[in-house]
């Protein structure tokens, strides 16, 4: 009799076991995830004068403005020897990462209500996509930012005290760890908002909020300094922890905590998971109450 | 047809909650929640009712599809009809794994794809080419399959010229005859096909529908076909299951299914009776009793094979007070055009059984197969004399009935499956000669 059983490809049925992925046809299906990403490329500045410039226009414009509002007007001191737009941009670039991986993936079952409602492919592939096609993107805004650094390493002012660390080797296990975070994050709210769709208003300004309590424009120390009362709100933030991180690794200066990106990293997988397991039981019937 | 079972469903239930999702959804999770914790089975799966449109909800929960339990055999071609709203959508949908089902399983030994909506995933701003890449991937086929076929595809849809452009400046027609030539070549074991064939012109749907059957004939895969096209599915598929307020109401040979369908729905009897002789249709000279329409077994029915001898059935009281009464019947197509119209007193002892007064006659006529055409017709009843001229009683539309033809090779088409012109088809007689002579008399 188990013969005649182990013959059906796959059965659809109610129950769902809490954790039950088909890896070999997420695999099948790699193709698909390679489309879609080159689609989200190829049109996303389709009819635009500048075209994929607007990849680098926005982390720049962003890390003036901090520049000027939190470095020269609020006085807000940056690591030492670093140069204040450097600071900003690594902060910026690192934490855009995460921030597009998020907010991309988390509509992912509103956005592709259409795709889904009529054909069945891993659902899962949609919010990896986003992850890769935003995995350019960061390519090239880092490809920036290293412009930007060379330039301030050999041209500008030599009283600049930065150089990059061999633990700069890290930097892709930070990427993964943004990836990681912003998927199950984006994850677990697009699973919720087929439901409940008062978290399309949450992500809005909680992403804002996120980013002020994720050390993008200050060094996590100053915080410490300025506010030891509430340091522990950004002290377990691993979103924080990550950007620090790359801000040490790019910098060279303070030390890199091993500690924290060892947690960072427990706390980046522990979230991917619980949003693989939340997306997984919503993809079964969200159709029915999206 | 190997006798393997491909794909078979199990007591399959779907249910919906009635109402706006929303408020009341956080306090039912919760409560589904606490029996879970507790070991209980969900609550709300309880409750519910039969999905019946019309009758007042009892309960927020209905099943749209409840106990569907059916096997379908590999390579074969089974036709799932059901008027709007009988579970069909549904049942699709978790076949093709968009949707779960709440209770029940279904397994299958192979792949399926479905062509629910074609040109799903189509993005305006890309080409046409680049779309079929994207479209046959989200249907499941891998960059190398597609590849493969990619000229096939293009050469199919007739879209050559355009490839190369956004799919936005496409006419609606291309895009529906580009995403169809995609789903055309997809090669699952199981095909899911839901009415696409309502789309494009002409000229389109005689390709789509010559695909369709060379994908059940010839590669001998299996197909689901989802249909109100009676005739469609009465050519296409072999077994048709009846779906009615989500459950399966009949499951057999399709032209009895189709039968069932429209004796359930359309409210088709192949009889109709009077009982009471003072309300019957008729003055006091005439009255119907009944009109029926048998085969040639004798059974009532209202769907024949386009060979079928078809015997309709006039019962009616007659005086003879007047003259001698006949019983007319008149038949026609469904542009209400009268084909031809028959009267008893043709019969040779139509005036011998007639001498008898106030009896009830009963006048079969036989309307021989291979007669009239392909499609639905009205039949006319009077009764009436005609020395003097009086019409006794007239009844229209009483009893309607469909021929159908299932093209295999029987009848007046023989094997030829294309269009057949002309309101009648009767059977003719040809004489055949070979002559001995040359084209040009010398």
């Amino acid at each position: 009799m188990k013969t005649a059983e182990d013959k059906w490809l796959y059965v659809i049925s109610a129950k769902k076991k809490l954790i039950d992925f088909n890896f070999s046809e997420i695999w099948r299906y790699r193709d698909l995830l390679f489309l879609f990403v080159k689609r989200d490329i190829i049109t996303l500045y389709k009819q635009t004068i500048l075209g994929p410039l607007w990849y680098i226009i926005q982390p720049l414009f962003t890390s003036l403005i901090f520049t000027l509002i939190f470095n020269n007007l609020a006085n807000i001191p940056v690591t030492d020897g670093v140069p204040n737009f450097l600071f900003n941009l690594a902060g910026i670039t690192s934490w855009n990462y995460f921030k597009e991986c998020l907010v991309g993936t988390s509509d992912t079952f509103k956005k592709n209500e259409n795709i889904f409602g009529k054909v069945y492919f891993p659902r899962v592939i949609m919010p990896m996509s986003v992850v890769v096609s935003n995995l350019l993107k960061f390519g090239i805004q880092v490809l920036i930012f290293v412009a930007f650094y060379l330039y301030f390493v050999w041209f500008a002012n030599p009283s600049y005290n930065i150089n990059p660390q061999a633990n700069l080797l890290l930097l892709p296990s930070l990427v993964i760890m943004m990836a990681l975070l912003g998927l199950g994050f984006g994850m677990i709210i697009s699973s919720m908002t087929t439901k409940y769709r008062d978290l399309t208003f949450l992500i809005q300004f909680g992403v804002q909020l996120l980013m002020y309590g994720s050390a993008v424009m200050y060094p996590m120390s100053f915080f410490k300094k300025e506010l030891p009362n509430y340091y522990w709100l950004i002290e377990y933030n691993p979103i924080a922890i990550i950007i620090e991180s790359f801000r040490t690794m790019v910098f060279g200066v303070g030390q890199l905590d091993l500690t924290k990106i060892g947690y960072a990293l427990i706390f980046s997988l522990f979230i991917f998971l619980i949003g693989l397991v939340v997306f997984n039981k919503t993809e079964k019937n969200f159709i029915d109450t999206i | 047809m190997s006798a393997e079972i491909i794909l078979q469903l199990n007591k399959v239930g779907k249910q919906y909650r009635l109402g706006l999702v929303g408020t009341g959804t956080l306090s039912h999770d919760l409560n589904r929640w606490w029996s879970k914790i507790r070991g209980k089975g969900d609550p709300y799966l309880k409750v519910g009712e039969e999905n019946d449109r019309k009758g007042k909800a009892a309960s927020q929960y209905v099943w749209a599809l409840q106990d569907i339990s059916f096997n379908v055999k590999k390579g074969e071609v089974l036709g799932i009809i059901g008027k709007n709203g009988a579970g069909k959508s549904t049942l699709l949908k978790i076949l093709s794994r968009v949707t779960s089902p709440s209770i029940g399983e279904i397994k299958t030994k192979g792949r399926i794809a479905s062509l629910l909506e074609v040109g799903t995933g189509f993005h305006p701003e890309m080409t046409g080419r680049e779309n079929i890449y994207l479209n046959g991937a989200i249907l499941g086929m891998t960059k190398a399959e597609i590849g493969s076929k990619i000229e096939e595809i293009i050469d199919f849809s007739g879209c050559l010229r355009y490839i190369d452009t956004p799919v936005k400046r496409y006419s609606s027609g291309m895009k529906v005859r580009l995403a169809f030539a995609v789903a055309a070549h997809l090669e699952p074991d199981i095909l899911i096909v839901d009415e696409v064939l309502a789309v494009g012109d002409a000229e389109f749907q005689k390709k789509a529908i010559g695909k369709m059957k060379d994908i059940s004939n010839s590669d001998g895969r299996t197909v689901l076909f989802v249909s109100h096209d009676m005739n469609a599915i009465e050519k296409l598929t072999d077994r048709t299951i009846v779906l009615i307020n989500g459950k399966v109401a009949y499951n057999g040979e399709t032209s009895d299914a189709i039968s069932f369908y429209l004796q359930n729905f359309e409210k088709r009897e192949p009889l109709v009776t009077w009982n009471n002789i003072e309300t019957a249709p008729g003055n006091q000279y005439a009255r119907l009793k009944s009109v029926a329409l048998k085969d040639q077994s004798g059974k009532l029915r209202n769907r024949f094979n386009i060979t079928e001898n078809i015997y309709l059935t006039i019962e009616y009281f007659d005086s003879n007070d007047t003259n001698n009464n006949t019983a007319i019947f008149h038949i026609l197509n469904d542009r209400k055009q009268t084909l031809f119209a028959s009267n008893e007193f043709v019969a040779d002892d139509w005036i011998e059984k007639h001498k008898k007064t106030n009896a009830i006659f009963s006048s079969t006529c036989k309307i021989p197969g291979n007669l009239l055409a392909e499609g639905s017709f009205s039949i006319l009843i009077a009764v009436g004399n005609y020395n003097p001229e009086l019409i006794h009683l007239i009844e229209q539309d009483l009893i309607t009935f469909e021929i159908y033809d299932s093209t295999k090779g029987e009848g007046v088409r023989g094997p030829y499956i294309g269009k057949w012109p002309g309101l009648m088809r009767p059977m003719l007689d040809w004489n055949i000669k070979i002559m001995d002579k040359k084209f040009t008399d010398e």
